[in-house]
């Protein structure tokens, strides 16, 4: 059939004897927005690194127009017309918007030709890239500078440049991880606008209204194997999670077993200059508190304070009523505060160091025997905390690089839990997690505060909110504007008290 | 994992082994007792400097000091080194003291203001040697006591003392960076630094023992140096720094940080040696020695580089 601009088949590829992708099918028609889902670990990223020409896989093709790519490099499926935006924005911040966008491609729009090519045309390239962005629709000037731009604007750029090369089919690996609902409707005309120019796009997102509002197609991965295609008006949230996770989900939210106890961490008139000021709450053995707020509310500085990776100005802090005094993550750890950051790669783990080496970093201090690790001791606590978290890797001694994203974060919970913490803060857990591995952390979190360990879970997904947390704090640009409690909140109070 | 990786792994190994079996076959001078013995002898002072330089790469960062804290240790040492005035301890512990304090200097100014190592140790690289020449008021410090002249020049059954000290050196910084705490908390430390101090870790107290110790193995190759050509000289040690920073990239730790191994370091050490006695032998002039040594140097960080890639 000739409508299909890419064919993709019987792709394999295997990693060190693991086969991450197993035989996979995958047909773009012109113009579709063609959805690819699958938890972590399901073989997304190795398809689309396939795609892009960044790993070759073991066999079968991938068609673009009837051309097979395989073999190719990025550079080369990128001139062929297969663009990527990537979920963490690659540009360079000290370059202007239109220099971000010709990047690379200096020669071509220098308007000169041999010797007098290697001469830069900014005035050519702002003016072509202005034409670009308005044609887009997007108002952003061309000579600004990209540290500048906000994720949203810098993701327009990325589109801009996607269009500048002539792309056919536009990779989105989580386009809207990072913007507001107001930027995500702007993404999502631009979207519409490009399929009616006949650019196909691939879509890659966890979040399940996304997908229903802007796909066609639906294409599912389950443990690298293709578990097929569909309409996305033939499926619903239900069945799209059945295909996913190979089973069905009931109930989301587990509920508590156990009253709450004892007061852990109190926090009282807490305040940072320009970050938050008057902030009050406290936090109960086997309880959940959610924070909740709109991003920039102060959520994660408030937590980076309680854990003391930032100082703060007034207030206390107290653990079991005896206030923290160093005010650094070691002291909040010795005190038994744990946290698990949103910024995996940047806080969570050291990327060349082994699972068991991240997992034991935090607690290393109790396998010690004299000056030195107790390896058999650390290998056994990092083994079973393996186990009981059920991470995925080839063994203790693999690098968390090789990990998928759910796993990584496994790996952080798992470090955090190794120093017996009594509360816990985690800072957007399951942002970039699937739904089968969303509801694994669901039940972690409260079985962990049904073991007796306070809870406190940042998040911006107010379903999570209303479903695990047992009161709800609301932050509205640094101030605390509500504490409410599970039988009162609902979506809207929520919303309301997080844009006072 | 790619065979292009293991190669990457085990490269240096490789490489060593290989370039041994040459010489071996090409020259028979280079394959006996002997011989071997000159080469531990050369490199031990290198080798010293490239362990204590190891740490602080691992860590992140980078020494530029080393040749003059050399410098500096030899001469404060020599000066209480001299026939019939201290026992030996006295100079040996000047030195050693010397050194480990302008290591922990380093390690303090680092820590405390922020400025990247590589301005800091080229700022106390000119003060070390400024140091040196204060100390010494520009002139050699000779008449050193035989028992000081010992450490350098002496042998024990037959083994020169250089290499015996470079083996227990070797062991003793093998264990620290693999056995203990501090160890790990290197990797940690240059493999992400943030997350190291989010998991509670004290980076600016690992910082200051990587510092320090690298003072303090650098002390230990100017009692060496200094013991071996028995004068205190205030020049010596210039350049020593790049010859250990070679050493230690040719053995495989990353510049970036939170990679990197003592044996690696060894064994670049002894690369280093081995070639530049072999080209001795070969009668081959040094100006085409260091012309070799540069495309080694790179050579093992590109053969590294392919190993790390996929």
């Amino acid at each position: 059939m000739s409508d299909y601009i890419l064919r993709v088949k019987e792709i394999s590829k295997s990693f060190s004897g693991v086969q991450a992708l197993d035989n996979i099918h995958f047909d773009l028609k012109k113009g579709e927005v063609h959805a690819l889902m699958g938890e972590n670990g399901a073989g997304k990223s190795t398809f689309m690194k396939i795609l892009i020409g960044l790993v070759s896989p073991d066999s079968g093709e991938v068609l673009l127009e009837g051309e097979n790519l395989v073999g190719s490099n990025v550079h080369q499926t990128l001139k062929k017309g297969i663009s990527m935006i990537h979920q963490e924005i690659l540009i360079i911040p000290e370059l202007t918007v239109a220099q971000n966008i010709f990047l690379g491609r200096e020669r071509e729009v220098s308007g000169k030709s041999g010797m007098l090519s290697g001469w830069l045309n900014d005035a050519g390239i702002n003016q072509r890239a202005a034409t670009l962005l308005d044609r887009m629709g997007v108002s952003i000037a061309p000579k600004t500078k990209m540290r500048h731009l906000s994720v949203a604007q810098m993701q327009m750029v990325e589109i801009a440049k996607a269009i500048s090369n002539n792309a056919k089919v536009i990779i989105m690996d989580e386009p809207t991880s990072a913007i507001s609902d107001k930027e995500v409707a702007t993404l999502f005309q631009i979207i519409r606008d490009l399929q009616a120019q006949g650019v196909s796009i691939i879509y890659i997102s966890h979040k399940m209204d996304e997908i229903f509002r802007i796909s066609d197609t639906i294409t599912v991965l389950r443990d690298g194997k293709y578990m097929g295609t569909r309409a996305a008006r033939d499926l619903d949230h239900n069945a799209l999670i059945a295909m996913m996770v190979g089973r069905e989900i009931d109930q989301m939210f587990p509920e508590a077993t156990r009253p709450v106890g004892q007061e852990i961490l109190s926090v009282h008139n807490l305040g940072k200059a320009g970050k938050f000021s008057n902030i009050s709450f406290n936090v109960k053995s086997g309880e959940i508190l959610g924070l909740a707020g709109l991003m920039g509310a102060g959520r994660t500085e408030i937590a980076r304070a309680i854990f003391g990776l930032d100082g703060w100005d007034e207030g206390e802090i107290s653990i079991k009523k005896a206030p923290l005094r160093a005010r650094t993550p070691r002291e909040a750890i010795e005190r038994g505060v744990g946290y698990v950051s949103e910024d995996r790669k940047g806080l969570g783990f050291i990327p060349r160091m082994s699972v068991k080496d991240n997992i034991t970093l935090s607690s290393i201090n109790s396998h010690r025997k004299g000056g030195f690790i107790d390896t058999h001791s650390e290998q056994s606590a990092a083994e079973k905390m393996i186990a009981d978290l059920k991470i995925k890797t080839a063994g203790a001694g693999q690098h968390v690089t090789y990990l998928s994203g759910g796993n990584q974060q496994k790996v952080v919970i798992g470090k955090v839990l190794l120093a017996s913490p009594e509360i816990i803060i985690l800072d957007e857990p399951t942002r970039g997690v699937d739904v089968g591995a969303k509801f694994e952390i669901y039940k972690l979190i409260r079985s962990l505060a049904d073991q007796g360990m306070a809870i406190i879970m940042i998040s911006s997904e107010l379903p999570e909110i209303l479903g695990l947390s047992d009161r709800i704090l609301v932050l509205s640009k640094g101030k605390q504007t509500a504490l409410l409690s599970k039988a009162e909140a609902t979506q809207e109070l929520i919303m309301r008290h997080a844009v006072a | 994992m790619t065979r292009f990786s293991k190669l990457g792994q085990y490269g240096i190994f490789l490489a060593f082994a290989l370039i041994c079996l040459v010489l071996a076959l090409s020259t028979p001078k280079f394959f006996t007792v002997s011989n071997l013995l000159i080469i531990g002898n050369q490199v031990s002072i290198n080798a010293l400097l490239a362990f204590g330089v190891t740490f602080v790469i691992i860590t992140g960062g980078i020494d530029l000091s080393l040749g003059s804290m050399v410098a500096v240790t030899g001469v404060a040492a020599a000066s209480f080194a001299h026939p019939d005035t201290y026992p030996l301890v006295v100079p040996l512990l000047v030195g050693l003291g010397a050194g480990s304090a302008m290591g922990a200097f380093n390690g303090l100014v680092i820590t405390k203001s922020k400025v990247p190592p590589f301005i800091v140790t080229l700022g106390t690289m000119t003060i070390g040697r400024g140091l040196a020449l204060i100390l010494s008021k520009g002139r050699p410090v000779s008449n050193l006591s035989d028992s000081f002249n010992f450490i350098g020049g002496g042998s024990v059954a037959g083994i020169p003392f250089p290499i015996i000290i470079l083996l227990i050196a070797f062991a003793v910084c093998s264990i620290v960076l693999n056995k203990t705490i501090l160890g790990r908390y290197m990797y940690a430390v240059g493999g992400n630094e943030p997350a190291a101090r989010a998991s509670g870790i004290r980076v600016s107290r690992v910082k200051m023992w990587v510092y320090t110790i690298c003072g303090l193995l650098s002390a230990l190759g100017g009692i060496l140096l200094t013991s071996r050509i028995t004068t205190g000289q205030p020049n010596a040690g210039a350049g020593f720094e790049l010859d250990a920073i070679a050493a230690a990239i040719i053995g495989g730790t990353s510049t970036s940080g939170g990679t990197g191994t003592m044996t690696g370091t060894f064994i670049g050490a002894l690369l280093i040696g081995v070639i530049s006695n072999s080209l001795d032998l070969l009668n081959v002039t040094s100006y085409y020695q260091q012309v070799v040594m540069g495309v080694i140097i790179i050579g093992a960080v590109v053969l590294d580089g392919v190993g790390k890639k996929d």
